[in-house]
C-alpha cells in the first residue's frame, strides 16, 4: 500500500545541508500497525510528513495505493490528503472556535460533502470515540484525552486508508494515553493502517512492526508477532464500522 | 466547499476573534465616516452657495463699465472710458430677447423717517427691479414707470429698514429723507434675506437718476438685464454686446451672466468637495494599512490553524479564499458602519447646528463603500497569499 524507494529529504540550514531523510526504503502493507521510533533529529517526523504529503521529498519515489504521489500537483495532493490520509498530532490542533462536532466535520466541509451525509458521518465518528455527549463542547472545555479523541474522530471521519499519528500521547497523562492508544488500536483492528511516530518505547512496543530510525535511515525494522493480528479479511478501503 | 459552509467558516473565524475583527473594521469605519462626513459638508456648502447665488434668478446679464472686472462691488466711479448711462439701459431694454432692465447705482446714505435716522444702503434702481431680482412687494407699489431721466421722488423701503424707522406704524404715504432730499414712501418689499452677508432688507430703493444725483455720479454702476426663458444665454449676450459696442464705439464694458457665475462657483465647490473627500480618503488609507497589519499578524498567529487546514486537505486556493473573504467582509462591514456613522454624524451636526449646510452626496457614499470593499481585497490579498503559501510542516510546528 505504501512504497518508499530511496526517499531523501534535504534541508539547508545556513550553508549546511541537513539530510533529514537519507535514502529510506520502506514498504507498508494495508492494515499494518507500524511504530516509528528513534532519537530526536533521526528524521521520524519528517518521514511522517512525507508519508502524509505535507512535505515533498527531495529525491526518491513514493507510491501510495499504487499511485506515484511525488508527481501529483498541489490540488491532487490536497485531495489525496483529504480522502486517504488522517492526521493525529501531539498538540491536538483543534480549531478553538469550533465545537467538537464542527472540528470533526471540518475535513468533510473542506471536501464539500452534502450536509445530510456529513451529519451521519460526524455522528457515527463521535459515537465511535465516545464523544456523543461532548459534541457541542469547544476544545477549551475538554481535557487532553477527549481532545485527542476529537482529533482522532476528525482524522477518521473521512474514512481514510492510513492514519498517521505524530506523538499522539505526548501531551497526555498515563490514563489518557492508555485510552487514546486503545482507541487507535481499535480502529486499526477494524482495518485502518496505523503509523505511530513516538520516542516512547512503551508506546512503540505495542505495534506489530517497529521501525527504528537513526540519522535519516532505517536502522532496524522488526516484527512483533506478540501484538494482536488485525482481523483477517478486511478491506482497508471500506468504511470502518461505526 | 459549498458557499454556505464557506460563509459559516469565515463568520465563525471573525466571531472567534471579536476584538481583533472589531478593531480592524473600526479602522475602515472611521475612514469611510470621515469621507462621508467631509463630502457631506463640502456638498452642503456647494448647495448653500449656489442657492445664495441663484436666489435672484439665473437669467441675468450684468453689464459693468470697464474691461476687467473684479468680483464684488462694481467699479463704477473708476470707469475706464465712457460711463454707462441710463440711455444705454433704455437701448438694452429694446434689444430682442431682453424682458427687463435695471440700471443700478447705489451707495451708503443716511435715511431719516419719523424722526429716526439710520445709515443704510441706498439702491438706485428701475421699475423692473422686482421682476429681475425676484423680489416681492409686501404692501403698496414698487417704483412706477415713466421717464427714467426725470423720475418722481418716490421710495420703496426694505422690510428691515421699515421696521427700524417706523416700527409697526403705517408707512405708505409717509415721508422719508434720503441724503438731503425728501421722498414719499409708496411701498415696502417683502423680506428677502441675506445674500453672502449683505442684508437686502436693510435698504431703500429710489429711482436710479435720483441716486446718481445723490451720490454725484455720471455713470451707472451696473445694468442688469434679464432675458426670457426661451432665449439662449449666448444669444442675449451677443445681442447685448453688439448694442453696447454700437453705442460706445468699442468694448469698454464687461458682461457677466449669472449662469456663468453659478457655473464657475459650482465647479470651484465641486473641486472643494473632492478635496475634502480626498482628505477623508487619507484616513481610509490609514484604515487599509490597519487591515493589512492585523491580517498579517493574524496569519502569523493562526499558522497552526492554517497548517491544520492544509493537513485536513484544504488546497492553497481554499486558504487564500478564506483569509481574503475575512478581510473583505471586515472591510465592507466597517465601510457600512462608517457610512451610517458619517451620514448620521452629518445629520446630527445639521440638527445641532442648523446653520451648517449639510448634504450627503450618495454618489460619494456608494463610492466609499466600493472603496472599502476594494481596500479589503488589496489589504487582504498579501496576508492571504502568505497564509496559502505557508509550509504546513512549519505551520504545524508553530503551535
Amino acid at each position: 500500500m505504501i512504497e518508499l524507494r530511496g526517499i531523501e529529504r534535504h534541508f539547508h540550514v545556513g550553508d549546511q545541508e541537513v539530510h533529514a531523510l537519507d535514502g529510506v526504503d520502506l514498504a507498508i502493507g494495508a492494515g499494518d500497525y507500524v511504530s516509528v521510533m528513534g532519537p530526536s533529529g533521526s528524521g521520524k517526523s519528517t518521514l511522517l510528513n512525507v508519508l502524509g504529503l505535507l512535505d515533498r521529498p527531495t529525491g526518491g519515489r513514493y507510491r501510495l495505493e499504487g499511485r506515484d504521489i511525488t508527481t501529483l500537483d498541489e490540488q491532487d495532493q490536497a485531495r489525496t490528503r483529504r480522502e486517504r490520509i488522517g492526521f493525529v498530532f501531539q498538540a491536538f490542533h483543534l480549531v478553538q472556535y469550533l465545537t467538537a462536532a464542527e472540528n470533526v466535520e471540518l475535513p468533510l466541509v473542506l471536501g464539500g460533502m452534502a450536509v445530510v451525509e456529513r451529519r451521519a458521518r460526524v455522528t457515527a465518528a463521535l459515537e465511535e470515540l465516545g464523544l456523543t455527549a461532548r459534541a457541542a463542547h469547544r476544545p477549551e472545555e475538554l481535557s487532553g484525552g477527549p481532545r485527542q479523541r476529537v482529533a482522532i474522530a476528525r482524522a477518521t471521519v473521512t474514512h481514510p486508508a492510513i492514519l498517521l499519528a505524530d506523538e499522539p500521547t505526548g501531551n497526555l497523562d498515563r490514563r489518557s494515553t492508555a485510552d487514546v492508544m486503545g482507541r487507535l488500536e481499535r480502529l486499526w483492528r477494524a482495518g485502518l493502517t496505523l503509523i505511530v511516530v513516538t520516542h516512547d518505547p512503551e508506546i512503540g512496543d505495542r505495534a506489530r512492526r517497529r521501525v527504528r530510525m537513526v540519522d535519516g535511515r532505517v536502522a532496524s525494522d522488526e516484527s512483533n508477532p506478540a501484538a494482536g493480528d488485525p482481523s483477517p479479511g478486511i478491506d482497508p478501503a471500506a468504511p470502518f464500522p461505526a | 466547499m459549498t458557499p454556505r459552509d464557506f460563509g459559516r467558516l469565515v463568520a465563525a473565524s471573525i466571531a472567534a476573534h471579536r476584538l481583533r475583527s472589531g478593531l480592524t473594521a473600526l479602522g475602515i469605519a472611521i475612514g469611510i465616516a470621515a469621507v462621508v462626513l467631509l463630502t457631506s459638508l463640502g456638498a452642503g456648502l456647494r448647495e448653500f452657495v449656489l442657492a445664495e447665488f441663484s436666489q435672484f434668478g439665473t437669467r441675468i446679464v450684468a453689464v459693468n463699465p470697464g474691461r476687467t472686472m473684479t468680483h464684488g462691488m462694481p467699479l463704477g466711479m473708476f470707469g475706464s472710458s465712457r460711463p454707462i448711462t441710463i440711455e444705454d439701459a433704455l437701448a438694452l431694454e429694446a434689444t430682442p430677447g431682453v424682458i427687463g432692465v435695471v440700471p443700478y447705482s447705489g451707495g451708503n446714505a443716511e435715511v431719516e423717517g419719523q424722526g429716526r435716522t439710520r445709515r443704510t444702503m441706498v439702491h438706485g434702481v428701475g421699475p423692473a427691479m422686482p421682476t429681475v431680482f425676484r423680489m416681492e412687494v409686501q404692501s403698496g407699489l414698487f417704483l412706477p414707470g415713466g421717464d427714467p431721466r426725470n423720475p418722481r421722488a418716490f421710495a420703496v423701503l426694505g422690510s428691515k429698514l421699515r421696521r427700524e424707522l417706523f416700527g409697526d406704524a403705517p408707512v405708505l404715504g409717509a415721508r422719508v429723507r434720503v441724503g438731503s432730499e425728501r421722498y414719499r414712501v409708496i411701498g415696502v418689499l417683502a423680506p428677502k434675506g441675506e445674500m453672502l452677508g449683505l442684508d437686502m432688507d436693510d435698504g431703500v430703493f429710489i429711482p436710479t437718476a435720483r441716486a446718481q444725483a445723490l451720490f454725484n455720479r455720471d455713470g451707472l454702476m451696473e445694468i442688469d438685464v434679464i432675458y426670457g426663458e426661451e432665449t439662449p444665454a449666448h444669444e442675449v449676450l451677443a445681442a447685448v454686446k453688439r448694442m453696447m459696442i454700437a453705442r460706445h464705439g468699442h468694448e469698454d464694458f464687461t458682461l457677466t451672466t449669472q449662469e456663468q457665475m453659478v457655473e464657475v462657483m459650482g465647479n470651484i465647490l465641486n473641486v472643494l468637495t473632492f478635496a475634502v473627500g480626498a482628505l477623508g480618503g487619507i484616513s481610509l488609507l490609514v484604515g487599509a494599512v490597519g487591515v493589512l497589519t492585523i491580517m498579517t499578524i493574524a496569519v502569523r498567529e493562526r499558522a497552526g490553524e492554517i497548517g491544520l487546514f492544509r493537513a485536513l486537505g484544504a488546497s492553497h486556493g481554499q486558504i487564500l479564499a478564506l483569509f481574503l473573504a475575512e478581510a473583505i467582509l471586515l472591510a465592507t462591514a466597517g465601510g457600512a458602519a462608517g457610512l451610517v456613522l458619517g451620514a448620521g454624524g452629518a445629520a446630527l451636526l445639521h440638527a445641532l447646528v442648523p446653520g451648517v449646510p449639510v448634504e450627503t452626496p450618495w454618489g460619494y457614499a456608494a463610492l466609499a463603500l466600493v472603496t472599502a470593499c476594494g481596500v479589503g481585497i488589496l489589504a487582504g490579498i498579501l496576508p492571504a497569499r502568505r497564509a496559502a503559501r505557508l509550509d504546513p510542516v512549519e505551520a504545524l510546528r508553530a503551535e
